[in-house]
Parts: C-alpha cells; sequence; structure tokens
C-alpha cells in the first residue's frame, strides 16, 4: 500500500460555488478537451456514437432536487471532481504506488506508468472521483490541471485549471486552501465553505460553497393593497401633484 | 510503501499554433482559440479578449472538436437517386450539381421568380442571403425567427427600437434587481451566465419567472413558477400595484417617452402642420413640439377632446381587472407572492444609481448625472414563443419603461446597432417581377396597412403570407408555414424549396409526421407537390434526406462568415463590435462553404450585384464580398480596417481588412464615448457617434411608443377606416390582437384546455443546441436520454413509477415517451429538453442510439394550423407577427408500463455518410 506524504506545503485545491452554479457542464468538456492532450493517455469514448456511449470524464456535474420543508423545491447542480483530499483513500490503498499525494501541492496523482488498473482506488474513494479509462487500462482523475498550472509555455493568466478558466459564472475558484490569507480561503470563511461528507474522515481540500438562502427578499414589504379608493383622475392628480 | 512522487511533464505544449475565430456551437458568437498541432485541432478555449465572452466558454464551444471531426459530416454533394425522403443518394462533383441547381433556377427567374422559396433556418448571415434573393427577385425569403423569438424582436422594436439580447443586455454592473422571464438558455448564452455571476459577486438579487426552475433559474434568489402563457397577466399586474403606489419614473415618462403625446378618437397621435409631435408644455399650457428645447411635457394634459397616452394608460391598468387577486388563480401565482414581486421592483426603484457623467440631450438640454433605477429585466423565448407573445413582450417593456430603467444606469442598455426605431428599419418588399431584382429588402417593420406584402387582388405576396392581415406585423417571416403553404398551394404553388440549415423535416416544424408527409406529396400527375428541393447543410440531417440536391457546407472552423453590422452583430452596450470567421483548418471533404456556393449560383443566374455589367463575377467568394461589398458607399459588412486601415466604420474598401481582424483575434471592436453611453436614443454624443461610425446617416431621436400607432393603423382598418381592408373573417381578431396598448388574452391553445388540462413545454438546454448536439461524442454523453418532466403531484396522483412511459394526447396527435417525476416546476406542467430526439438514420447515430430510440419530439403534438380555421387556415402562430406558438401546447396524459421505443416510429433513413467508428479515439 502507498503513504502519504506526513505534510505538504500547500494544499492547491478548488472551491465550487453551489450558489453560483448553473449546470451548464462548462467545465466538464473543457475538462474532457485539455486532458484529452495532455496527462498521461486520452480520455477515451467508448461507443461514442452508440447506445450507451460510456466515455471517461474527470469532472461531472449532477443535478439535484430538494424540497426545503419551508419554500418552494429547488434545483442544486453539483459538480464533482477529486476533491485531492489529505487523506487520500485512493492513495493508501493503491497496491504500486502510482496513486500519490504530492508533497509540495497536495495535488493527487496517477503515475499511469505504474498503474496496473486494478480499481482499487475508486472503490476507495467515496466520492466517485475517479474513472477507469477503458482504451487506456488506466485510472483517470482530475489532476487540478498540474500541466496547467505550472505551464510556462501557456500565458501566466491560463495558469489555472481548465474548468476554472472556462467557468461562466465564475462559479469555480482556484487557490491554496492550506494559506488562511489566499483569496479561496477568505471565499470558504466569507461564506461558510464546506468540505463534502466530513464524516467520511478524508479531510477534502476542496470546498464547496452552499446556495445562499432563497425565497422572497427579507427586508422587502409587498406592496399592499391601496388604502384609499382613488379612481384614475383622483389617481392621475395625486401622482401628478407631486411631479 | 514510502511517498513516492514522480514527477510529471509540467509544461506540455498541446498545441504548435492557436488560431481566433467565432464559435458558431450555439448562436451566441464568442471567441474561441483554437489550438492546432500539425494543422488538426486538439483544444478549444475562449478568447479573454473578445468581447462577448472574455475568456470563458460554455460546454457546447469547448466540445466544437467533436463537431469538426463528426461522422455526421456530409462528403460530397449528393443528388437524389432513391424516392424523396428515404435518403438515397447518390455523391456528385460540384460542377454537376451547380449545373442542376442553375437548370433549376434559372427559368424560375426569368418567367416566376416567386416559384422560388428560399429559407436561411439558424444562418448568420442573413444581410447577405437576403441580398442574394433580392437580387433572385423572389418575394419568399427568410430566416428562422418566425419559428423562434420574433415576438420579442418585433415587441422591443416597435416598442423602444430594440430589445433583449442581441439588441441589448442589463446593467451587469449596476443593477440591484434581475428579473428573468421565460428565458430559453441559449439565448444568451455564456453573457448570462457572466452577468449572473457578477450580479451574484455583488449580492444583488436575481428573480425567475418560469414554469420550470432549472438552469438559470435554479440558481435564482426567488423563483415565480408562472402558468405557461400567462406571463403578460402577472406583468400587467405588476403594472397595476406600481402604477397605484406611485412607483412610476414620471420625469423618464414626461422626457423620452410618447406617455404625454396626445390623441383623440380616431387613435392616431396629434402632430403640427410639419408633421411633428406635439405636447402640451406644463410651464406654458401651449401645444409645442416633442423636441422644443426647454418643455416641460405635461404626462395629464387634455387638449380639445384628446387626452395624453399617460391617461389612457392609467386608465386601463389601473382597473382591477389586473389586481392580483383577480389574477393569482390564471397565473398560477398568489396575490401575496404577486404583491412580493411587486414590492422587491418597488425597493429597487426607490435606490436610485447615478454616474457623475454630464450629457446633452436631443433638445440640446445639458444634463450634470445620469440616473437610473436599478431593475433590469431579461427574457426569451418562453414569453414570446405563445400566440399571445408579442403584446407580453410589449407589457414586459412597458413595465421597464415605466420603470424608467431602459437605457439607463442600473437598467437595460442597447447594443449598437441599437437603438434603431422601427420607422428607421425598411418596410417589407414583396413586389416581384420576371427577371427583375426585387425593389428592396424582403423583411421589415410595416408602419400601417399599405405597407403589407399583398398583391393587387389582394391576396398573399409571399409563400409564408407574412406580411398579410393574418400576421401583419411579421417582421422575420413565417418559415413554419412554407412547406405546409407550398404543399397546399396557398397561396400558390411553388416550384423549388431552397433551405439552408433549417431541419424543416425535424425539430423545426410543427407537426413533423405531417410535413414529412406533404414532402414526398404527389400531386394528381404523380409529381411531388414540391416539385423540387434544394438543401444546405454541412451534417446528416433528418432534412437531407428529403432533398433532390444536397449541397454540402462546411464546418463553422473551415469557413470565412462576418457577424455584420448589417445583421445581427455582437455589440455591447459600450461598444460596437463584429466579428469574423475564417479557414482555421482546411476541409478534408468534398464540401464548399454555402454563402461562396450562393456567389458562384448568383454568376451563373447573372444576378445584379454579383456580376458586372459583361457579367463577370464582382467576386471571387464570400470572404471577398466581406471586404468589398458595399451596402452604400463606404459601409459594408465589416466596419473594421476600413480604407487605409484607419478607418472604422465608414470608409473604402481595404484588401488587408481580413487579415486585420484575424490579428485582432478575429473581431472589432469601438467603444462608445462615456458622454454617449447612456440614454441612447436621446443622446446626442450617441447619436453622433452612430452616424460617424456609419450605423445612421444622420442623428435619429425618438420616443419610445407606449402607444403604438402601427398597430393603431392595423386596428383602424379592422374596424372599417382607410382604403385598404381586411377580410371581414379576420376583422374582429385584428381589431382585438393590434391594440395600441399591452393587454393579455389567454393564448390560443388554451380553446383546448377543458379536454387537455396540461400544459407541455421545451425548455433548451445549455449544453445542447437544437439538432446540432447530437452528433457530437461528449456533448451527447450529457444529454443522449431525455424523459417527459411530469410535475410530482400529478405522478403520484397517477401511480406512475420509475420507468413507466406516458402517452401524452393533445387535439393533433400522440406520443409515448419515457416519463420522470420532478418537483421544482408549475403543477400545471409537462417540460422535456429541447430536440434531443432524432430519426433513426439521422446524424451517423447508431440505429439503436437512444436519441433514436427513447428520444422524442413534442412536435408531433403541435399543429401548423388553429384549430377549426378550416379552409382559411389560419398559422398555429401569434396574431400580430406569425411566430410559432410552440408553447401554447395544451395536452393530457395518461401512464404506461415501460416500453422498448418511444412512439411514434419512423422508418430509418438511409444514412448519406459511413457508419460512426465505435470508440473515440
Amino acid at each position: 500500500m502507498t503513504a502519504l506524504p506526513p505534510r505538504t506545503d500547500r494544499k492547491l485545491g478548488l472551491v465550487i460555488d453551489l450558489d453560483t452554479c448553473v449546470g451548464c457542464h462548462a467545465c466538464v468538456t473543457a475538462c474532457k478537451g485539455w486532458n484529452d492532450q495532455a496527462y498521461g493517455a486520452p480520455l477515451s469514448d467508448m461507443n461514442a456514437y452508440g447506445s450507451d456511449p460510456c466515455g471517461t470524464f474527470l469532472n461531472r456535474v449532477h443535478s439535484y432536487e430538494l424540497t426545503p420543508p419551508d419554500g418552494p423545491p429547488q434545483v442544486v447542480n453539483l459538480p464533482r471532481s477529486c476533491l485531492h483530499c489529505d487523506d487520500a483513500p485512493c492513495v493508501t490503498v493503491c497496491p504500486t504506488g502510482a496513486s500519490y499525494k504530492r508533497a509540495e501541492d497536495g495535488i493527487v496523482l496517477v503515475n499511469e506508468d505504474a498503474c496496473i488498473g486494478c480499481g482499487l482506488c475508486a472503490w476507495a474513494c467515496p466520492y466517485g472521483a475517479r474513472e477507469m479509462d477503458a482504451a487506456a487500462g488506466v485510472m483517470k482523475k482530475c489532476t487540478l490541471c498540474v500541466d496547467r498550472i505550472y505551464n510556462e509555455a501557456l500565458p501566466e493568466e491560463d495558469r489555472i485549471p481548465a474548468c476554472v478558466r472556462t467557468c461562466p459564472t465564475g462559479a469555480r475558484h482556484f487557490g491554496d486552501l492550506g494559506d488562511p490569507d489566499s483569496a479561496v480561503s477568505r471565499l470558504v470563511a466569507e461564506r461558510g465553505g464546506v468540505e463534502l461528507m466530513p464524516e467520511q474522515g478524508t479531510r477534502p481540500v476542496n470546498r464547496y460553497l452552499p446556495p445562499r438562502k432563497k425565497g422572497p427578499a427579507p427586508v422587502v414589504q409587498p406592496l399592499q393593497r391601496d388604502e384609499e379608493p382613488t379612481g384614475v383622475a383622483a389617481w392621475l392628480d395625486r401622482i401628478l401633484g407631486v411631479f | 510503501m514510502t511517498h513516492q512522487a514522480p514527477q510529471p511533464e509540467l509544461s506540455p505544449r498541446i498545441a504548435d499554433e492557436v488560431r481566433q475565430t467565432t464559435c458558431y456551437m450555439c448562436a451566441c458568437r464568442c471567441g474561441i482559440n483554437v489550438h492546432l498541432k500539425s494543422g488538426r485541432v486538439v483544444y478549444i478555449d475562449g478568447n479573454r479578449d473578445h468581447p462577448v465572452n472574455r475568456g470563458v466558454l460554455c460546454a457546447k464551444g469547448a466540445s466544437g472538436i467533436m463537431q469538426v471531426t463528426a461522422p455526421s459530416r456530409l462528403r460530397a454533394p449528393l443528388k437524389r437517386v432513391g424516392p424523396r425522403g428515404s435518403g438515397a443518394f447518390e455523391e456528385i462533383s460540384w460542377d454537376e450539381a451547380l449545373e442542376i441547381a442553375t437548370g433549376w433556377l434559372k427559368p424560375l427567374r426569368e418567367t416566376a421568380p416567386e416559384k422560388l422559396a428560399f429559407f436561411t433556418g439558424r444562418d448568420q448571415s442573413q444581410s447577405f442571403t437576403g441580398f442574394w434573393a433580392q437580387a433572385f427577385g423572389t418575394p419568399n425569403y427568410a430566416a428562422h425567427g418566425g419559428f423562434c423569438s420574433v415576438n420579442m424582436a418585433a415587441a422591443g422594436i416597435y416598442t423602444m427600437g430594440g430589445a433583449f439580447w442581441e439588441f441589448g443586455a442589463p446593467d451587469w454592473d449596476r443593477a440591484r434587481l434581475f428579473i428573468l422571464f421565460g428565458v430559453a438558455e441559449d439565448h444568451d448564452s455564456n453573457p448570462i451566465k457572466m452577468g449572473i455571476g457578477k450580479l451574484k459577486a455583488r449580492g444583488a438579487r436575481v428573480i425567475s419567472v418560469n414554469p420550470v426552475r432549472s438552469g438559470y433559474s435554479a440558481v435564482a434568489d426567488d423563483w415565480y413558477g408562472i402558468t405557461p402563457g400567462t406571463d403578460g397577466l402577472l406583468i400587467l399586474s405588476l403594472i397595476h400595484l406600481l402604477l397605484k403606489a406611485g412607483k412610476i419614473d414620471l420625469d423618464y415618462l414626461a422626457r423620452w417617452t410618447n406617455a404625454p403625446c396626445l390623441f383623440g378618437p380616431d387613435g392616431l397621435l396629434m402632430r403640427d402642420s410639419e408633421d411633428r409631435l406635439v405636447v402640451v408644455d406644463r410651464r406654458s399650457g401651449k401645444l409645442v413640439p416633442i423636441d422644443a428645447p426647454g418643455i416641460v411635457p405635461d404626462l395629464g394634459a387634455e387638449h380639445d377632446g384628446m387626452r395624453t397616452v399617460f391617461r389612457h394608460l392609467a386608465e386601463r391598468y389601473l382597473s382591477d381587472q389586473y389586481a392580483p387577486e383577480k389574477v393569482a388563480a390564471r397565473t398560477g401565482i398568489s396575490a401575496s407572492r404577486i404583491r412580493a414581486l411587486a414590492g422587491e421592483i418597488a425597493t429597487a426603484f426607490d435606490q436610485p444609481v447615478t454616474i457623475h457623467q454630464p450629457w446633452t440631450d436631443f433638445r440640446g438640454e445639458r444634463h450634470d448625472r445620469m440616473v437610473g433605477r436599478p431593475i433590469a429585466f431579461h427574457a426569451m423565448r418562453g414569453i414570446s414563443a405563445h400566440s399571445n407573445g408579442f403584446q407580453t413582450a410589449r407589457a414586459l417593456h412597458l413595465l421597464q419603461i415605466l420603470l424608467g430603467a431602459v437605457e439607463t444606469p442600473g437598467g437595460f442598455r442597447f447594443k449598437p446597432p441599437y437603438p434603431k426605431p422601427f420607422d428607421a428599419h425598411p418596410a417589407p418588399h414583396a413586389e416581384c417581377r420576371p427577371g427583375q431584382p426585387l425593389k428592396g429588402p424582403h423583411l421589415g417593420y410595416p408602419r400601417g396597412p399599405e405597407d403589407l406584402a399583398l398583391r393587387p387582388d389582394g391576396s398573399p405576396a409571399r409563400i409564408d403570407k407574412a406580411f398579410t392581415w393574418e400576421n401583419p406585423l411579421s417582421a422575420h417571416g413565417l418559415m413554419h408555414m412554407v412547406i405546409p403553404n407550398a404543399h397546399a398551394g396557398d397561396p400558390y404553388r411553388i416550384d423549388t424549396l431552397f433551405l439552408y440549415m433549417a431541419n424543416m423535416a425535424w425539430n423545426s416544424s410543427m407537426n413533423t409526421a405531417e410535413v414529412m408527409r406533404m414532402l414526398t406529396d404527389r400531386d394528381e400527375n404523380g409529381e411531388y407537390r414540391i416539385p423540387r428541393i434544394i438543401y444546405s447543410d454541412a451534417y446528416a440531417s433528418e432534412m437531407v434526406a428529403y432533398a433532390d440536391l444536397v449541397l454540402p457546407d462546411t464546418t463553422y472552423l473551415e469557413r470565412h462568415d462576418c457577424i455584420s453590422l448589417l445583421d445581427r452583430p455582437i455589440g455591447e452596450p459600450e461598444a460596437a463590435a463584429d466579428a469574423i470567421r475564417w479557414p482555421v483548418v482546411e476541409p478534408d471533404r468534398d464540401v464548399r462553404p454555402f454563402q461562396s456556393v450562393l456567389i458562384d449560383l448568383a454568376v451563373r443566374l447573372k444576378l445584379p450585384g454579383f456580376v458586372d455589367e459583361s457579367g463577370q463575377a464582382l467576386y471571387r467568394d464570400y470572404a471577398d464580398y466581406m471586404v468589398r461589398h458595399e451596402r452604400k458607399p463606404g459601409v459594408g459588412p465589416l466596419m473594421g480596417w476600413r480604407g487605409d486601415g484607419s478607418k472604422t466604420g465608414r470608409g473604402a474598401p481595404n484588401p488587408k481588412q481580413i487579415d486585420r481582424y484575424i490579428q485582432n483575434g478575429g473581431f472589432c471592436i469601438a467603444h462608445i464615448p462615456p458622454e454617449a453611453a447612456f440614454f441612447k436614443p436621446w443622446n446626442s454624443a450617441y447619436q453622433d457617434w452612430a452616424v460617424q461610425l456609419g450605423l445612421y446617416d444622420r442623428p435619429l431621436p425618438y420616443l419610445f411608443s407606449l402607444w403604438s400607432e402601427p398597430l393603431q393603423r392595423f386596428r383602424r382598418a379592422a374596424e372599417g377606416h382607410g382604403p385598404l381592408q381586411p377580410p371581414d373573417h379576420l376583422r374582429a381578431r385584428l381589431a382585438r390582437a393590434m391594440d395600441p396598448l399591452p393587454f393579455w388574452e389567454p393564448p390560443f391553445g388554451d380553446a383546448d384546455a377543458e379536454e387537455y388540462p396540461l400544459h407541455a413545454i421545451t425548455q433548451r438546454p445549455m449544453a445542447m443546441y437544437h439538432s446540432w448536439g447530437s452528433q457530437n461524442a461528449w456533448l451527447r454523453q450529457i444529454h443522449a436520454q431525455d424523459p417527459l418532466y411530469i410535475p410530482i403531484d400529478l405522478w403520484r396522483k397517477l401511480e406512475f413509477q420509475p420507468g413507466d412511459f406516458v402517452r401524452v394526447s393533445s387535439s393533433t396527435g400522440q406520443i409515448t415517451v419515457p416519463a420522470a417525476p420532478m418537483a421544482a416546476v408549475n403543477g400545471s406542467t409537462l417540460w422535456t429538453w429541447n430536440a434531443i430526439g432524432k430519426r433513426r438514420g439521422a446524424w451517423a447515430l447508431d440505429p439503436d442510439a437512444p436519441e433514436g430510440t427513447k428520444g422524442f419530439l413534442l412536435n408531433h403534438l403541435i399543429h401548423e394550423l388553429l384549430p377549426g380555421s378550416g379552409a382559411g387556415r389560419l398559422p398555429n402562430s401569434d396574431p400580430v407577427t406569425g411566430q410559432a406558438a410552440w408553447f401554447d401546447l395544451r395536452v393530457r396524459i395518461e401512464r404506461v408500463p415501460p416500453q422498448p421505443v418511444s412512439q411514434p416510429v419512423f422508418e430509418p433513413l438511409i444514412s448519406p455518410v459511413p457508419p460512426a467508428p465505435r470508440n473515440r479515439p
């Protein structure tokens, strides 16, 4: 089994704003496009034009309906990808050392050369964030675009994960969650960002910002029935009188 | 095993070149960076400098790589060899294809140009395709607006000189309240998402009024799950409440709208001897021209039996019929919720936004600042695709104008070339003569009955009956009626139907099965009732199978295009902008860009404007046309780098223009000076800037039309006034529909309400554009399967179980399709994603692909004619504009146990392209 680093210098990760995510899947295909070309084997699509198309995606968006007790039903869109856990069970379960967590930035990666495609890591991940590529036979997962964020061939402003760069609503944020003064850490503090499934004890790095409370604006008074019965002429006098 | 950390390659180069062009994965027109390796597209992301998307890109945009490599791409011109509709073709050469087309078209032009019907679907080159049709001389040209959102466009143009989306945008940086009505999520795609992100980051309120709480509605702070077709009633109730509470901007109304204009019994606005609108000046009490310096127009005036528009308006909307308690049941929104919504609007109204920027209005008055109400609206197909959609869209524009929230800080802002009043647009032209071009553009904005497209005997001049008494203001034509009318020979038979990029044999037609029959139906002589069909598309869509001749187009990455100010440009509220596409990769098939093919055909047909006096071609191809064509001296399709390269807007053609666009990332932007950035219809600095840029030839200040005179002119005709008179059977309908003040009545579809109590609508998914996405290996993994969503209470009541199907019946037809429950939806509304279903054999999908087995269309349930209109064959459309009333649909349902396939099932088409490879890569 594979060891985790005792500590990481930084905790790079994503902060995903569920109040703003419209579920457009832009991050899904931007991720697919970049990672089809970059890190490791391409992301295959089996039966691509057939009855049960089955491709490898490192990031997917799920939409859930929920009906709160005190309001109308809602739809919440939940983008899901690797959370780069501090106590990553997918790493410790790996029999070959292919899965590993980087000491310098906390990113969890798969060394595809060492991956035997046993799939144990996918079983161990409580988030379903790993996908076995059916063509390459190796485990694929979010790399946090490790080959973009340090990529000297890219303009500096593009050295962010593809999903973050493309997100039209700006619901995805990238940064060092180990630094309490980073923009992402401050955002998490301001908005009460949460871990996904903390009870699993994986200590994920990524955070989700919960949807703001929905419903009528708290301070607004509804326009009440007019007290005086006016008629059009009286209304005109009143309204134009003050004009 | 101890911690091991191999070092991955951190700086790979996935591409050796990046080329910047314009996306066409939907209609949004974002700037894209196409990354190429050895000439092959490897990655697409957003252009950070582009005014539309500022670097972001949607799911469709990033999946363009799967579109440009789709197995459904047509490979060569096709000639039909089997029965029409079978899909049996042989590949032919371009020479042969163009000879055939010329052989069909030339005699028509010489004898009866109207026998060519040329309709161009989701065309982004309408100023060019329209110019071609005008040169050919047929009156029968339009694009797809008639079945899309012409109600929104026409209501906006007639009311305020522009509408939503391409015409304008919310002031995302200043609005405190943003209200969305019934949006299709591709109109607008990335800009609205970016805007919602900005609003949320500032803590502004977002409210959605939509029967379905998905997408943008899902993130809205509050949601009003309205009953389809009743938005107009809700809006008029909001107007009622805001009027009563005095939350309207009187100063704005007095200065910038026709609220202070006067009219008497004829309903026509009072003018002076020089034909200028007049108002009563509050200071002097005298009648003065509306543009006189220093006046204060009196909103409450009465003069000589005439009263102001404002008085009429107040009388109508203060009426108790619009009280929330009266409209609650119909709209499905409780009276207290309506009051709460009005309250939110009133609260934002009371927090004006000020920009300390002096400006001068068209009366010469200098203002020291710009003040607005921070309330912005956006709406699209959801409210407009109803038979009451025009007046509903008018009502929404009236609401924003009453609030003083149009072209003011925090409100809705026009994008150049808008604002542009209806009377600065052309009127429609339809008079055709053999061998001659049409005298002007086909589409326009009628001012009154004299602008209708009628023949001397009063019959419709156009095959789609646009601009007739049935739908006088059909500014985008009625593409959805072309095939039914051509089949019926009503108003006349045609010879050749020439379509581009419009899937009329599937998702773009109402009553699809019947339309497929019409396309293959034969007359008493055994000839096809529509004798010839030419179709151009890049892909093996369902419509391809119904063509006799197929002209294969390139994909959007293999072609030149211009996103032109003459057409549907990409302006922003603070800039005019236009853009190009250019071949960032070369086609690997025997295909040609459609616009260049049209130029080739025009030369073969010797069409004026395309050949010189000796018959020689004026343009080599579309790229050459984009650069050298001039609509008027110095003004061409592209505004940037004209003349010696230093001129923007006006200037001589510059042979290096396209190179300059490419160097600049594929677009050109011309910023509006700060002094001209708001109050554009009345702002002298804006008007002068627009003239300089070539948008207008002289300043065109105008007033917003709360009272619409063109509508009143039609209503007067319906009431028996004037020389041009409608047929008697349309008088009552016209007199009602052409109300010059917005009103609400139930959509025509509600006639079926008793037998069919439920509504059924579609929503546009954000990750799939119409039918185009089905061939896309990535996007179809997001949206290949699609149930009909049933409100949860109904689901339980009818004891549906997971996996069940639902039989849906309307007065037109029946479908049996997969069902699923949903809670966040109006309780009487079923819905599904638009156009996921495909016909087997199309789009190079496997025969067992779910799009063909489980996918479905609601179209089979929607008739193209109004039930009961009999021989009159009235379209199932808005009576003002002819917009297809898709969302009027009424249905009933029953539970059906799980089925292997959806119904109806059609014969599979023979695919014109080889089977797709199984896996990728």
